[in-house]
């Protein structure tokens, strides 16, 4: 399998996973919220390409792309989603709060970043050459827990990767009314080497930030990727102020168009094919197992 | 006797020969200094590699912390003053007090908070409250605190070395300079003591021969000092015979003890340093009442609701006295 088709094949996954949930939720079968990734697919697809299985993830509210990327079983997902005793972890957490293997994710903006700073110092002390990234978006650049995080890792050498996701909203407000001044700037003054492109080309992402991934296990020091990039659907669910035009005019620079340009048509109809199959089944399994007991009852 | 503080710096100094996953990490625990009171003194020049200094930040200090936890290490981080735990309330609630539940048992967070609470030292209102209050009743999150009793190295050790989930661990400051109370000493000469095996036991100080006391008196921590106090001059001064019981782990609420003192007193005083409004006394007095005792009568005695003040008689007016003890104690046994 080509490394072309298994990137589309990811992002295909996510993308036909998203749209999925948000299908299900409308039809009342989702617990609470969902957060869809949907747009941004180039960034997990490009990055979990290049990081270790043993690696450690910590990711945010919307954090579905990234388990998917990170190897995860859209199965075990859908059933977390529906609430089910079978989900990730039994229906406790939801969309916002799942664990599998080193993949970790809770929905407090910001409050991740240390704890992800704290594992990879964990790791690096045990001396195990795990590493561990963490997925902010921009969103999270107001707020504070992040720069005590920054200062600690770059005085600690600490090997994380901070992945800030810039999807040019945080919630309703823009980037315009939420972030002064310079993304890579924050970086720089902590003295932490920065990665930075606007591109929803995975071919164009993934050499920065194998680059980066690199530098992080390499020399044993905290790192940043910033990726500009858009979402295409609402925040949660019918929460989208955006100007139609504007999603319509980003959505022509499509992750998807963009790389399965490099794909035969034959390829991208095996992928489709895999994908609608893995995820049909993986729903319709999910809808049918129980609902867990009250814990302890 | 060795003080309280002594105390503490044993266990983590045998905690950190013991395990080498322990780590403590705060602001300012370098040698000469050795942290604000002294608690880590000696430490970093014994375990250079493991006693970590980190800037102002008290998010990231538990935050970080949170993370070496999870991964396998068990760290102790150090709030210098306890009213700054305010600042890492979120990685508290919302992260170690969650991961074991919300990620379905699958994994632990044996992480040891450490916080110096309480007045009585002209610090102001910043800088001597007692905020464990606002941490009580957190699912997933123990609140404990030692007393001069209670051996507090037994405490901090078990909770650094056996306990696998959060411990918020309440120091008040004015025990530091404390030496331990001796079983059998001039200070518990008045007293039977009843010390359960147990991480965090809760004790029973009943005056012998007194099978009926007038009243229980439930605390923790500093205020076991003034209890005694008060309860030598109710015993002398007024021939009332409370019982004491002291607890150390204040949250999760577990308390059958101070209920079995209760069917024979019937009369219930809780004496706690926070704020009266909404404080442990409360959900101790409201679970009393639950308990369907007839005939339970309750006070509480508790800070003002009212910021500190700085100077003496401001700080002094606005917390739990001897003399506000004694008052309360006396209006229950009649």
């Amino acid at each position: 399998m080509s490394d072309d088709y298994s990137l589309y094949r990811t992002m295909l996954l996510i993308r036909r996973f998203e749209e999925r949930a948000l299908a299900e939720f409308s039809g009342g079968k989702l617990f609470g919220t969902t957060h869809a990734y949907i747009g941004q697919e180039a960034d997990a697809a490009a990055i979990f390409s290049l990081t270790d299985p043993d690696d450690i993830v910590f990711s945010s509210h919307r954090c579905h792309g990234h388990f998917l990327a990170y190897g995860g079983d859209p199965y075990l997902l859908a059933a977390e989603l529906m609430g089910k005793a079978t989900g990730l972890v039994s229906g406790r957490g939801g969309s916002q709060h799942i664990h599998w293997r080193n993949f970790y994710s809770n929905g407090i903006q910001g409050g991740i970043v240390p704890v992800a700073t704290g594992s990879a110092y964990a790791e690096k002390l045990k001396q195990t050459g795990k590493i561990a990234l963490v997925f902010t978006g921009d969103g999270t650049l107001g707020e504070g827990a992040l720069y005590e995080s920054l200062n600690i890792a770059s005085l600690w050498q600490i090997p994380v990767l901070y992945v800030v996701e810039d999807n040019r909203y945080a919630q309703t407000t823009p980037v315009a009314l939420g972030v002064s001044g310079s993304m890579a700037g924050r970086f720089a003054a902590f003295d932490i080497k920065t990665w930075e492109l606007d591109s929803t080309d995975v071919l164009a992402i993934r050499p920065q930030a194998a680059e980066a991934v690199d530098y992080v296990r390499g020399e044993i020091r905290p790192a940043a990727l910033i990726l500009h990039t858009y979402r295409f659907a609402a925040h949660s669910k019918g929460d989208d102020v955006r100007d139609r035009a504007e999603i319509a005019r980003a959505r022509e620079k499509d992750p998807l168009l963009i790389h399965g340009a490099r794909l035969d048509e034959a390829e991208k109809a095996r992928a489709e094919a895999e994908v609608s199959a893995a995820i049909d089944e993986a729903f319709l399994r999910a809808a049918a197992d129980p609902f867990p007991a009250m814990p302890g009852a | 006797m060795p003080t309280v503080l002594e105390r503490l710096n044993y266990a983590l100094q045998h905690a950190l020969e013991t395990d080498e996953r322990v780590y403590v990490i705060g602001e300012d625990l370098l040698d000469p200094y050795g942290g604000a009171f002294k608690v880590t003194r000696g430490l970093s020049s014994r375990f250079p590699q493991r006693i970590l200094t980190t800037p102002i930040s008290e998010a990231a200090i538990v935050g970080i912390s949170n993370g070496m936890a999870l991964r396998g290490l068990r760290p102790v981080a150090e709030i210098m003053f306890g009213d700054f735990v305010t600042l890492a309330a979120d990685q508290l609630i919302n992260h170690a007090a969650k991961f074991r539940w919300m990620y379905d048992d699958q994994v632990r967070v044996p992480l040891v908070v450490r916080a110096p609470m309480g007045g009585r030292r002209g610090y102001g209102p910043t800088h001597s409250q007692s905020l464990e209050k606002l941490f009580l009743g957190v699912p997933g999150l123990r609140v404990v605190a030692p007393n001069s009793l209670a051996d507090p190295a037994e405490l901090l050790e078990y909770a650094i070395l056996q306990d696998d989930g959060p411990v918020l661990f309440i120091e008040h400051k004015l025990l530091y300079t404390r030496a331990l109370l001796e079983p059998g000493g001039d200070e518990l000469v008045d007293w039977e003591v009843h010390k359960p095996e147990g991480g965090y036991p809760t004790i029973t100080l009943r005056v012998p021969g007194v099978e009926t006391p007038q009243l229980t008196i439930a605390t923790y921590g500093y205020n076991f000092e003034l209890v005694r106090a008060a309860a030598h001059e109710l015993m002398y001064e007024h021939e009332i015979f409370p019982e004491i019981v002291l607890f150390t782990q204040l949250s999760p609420f577990e308390l059958e003890p101070l209920f079995e003192a209760l069917r024979r007193s019937k009369r219930l005083l809780t004496v706690e340093e926070g704020t009266l409004t909404l404080g442990w006394g409360a959900e101790v007095a409201a679970r009393a009442a639950e308990s369907d005792l007839p005939g339970l009568k309750v006070r509480r005695a508790a800070a003002l609701d009212m910021p500190i003040g700085s100077s003496k008689p401001i700080e002094d007016g606005s917390l739990p006295s001897q003399a506000e003890i004694v008052r309360l104690a006396l209006e229950l046994a009649q």
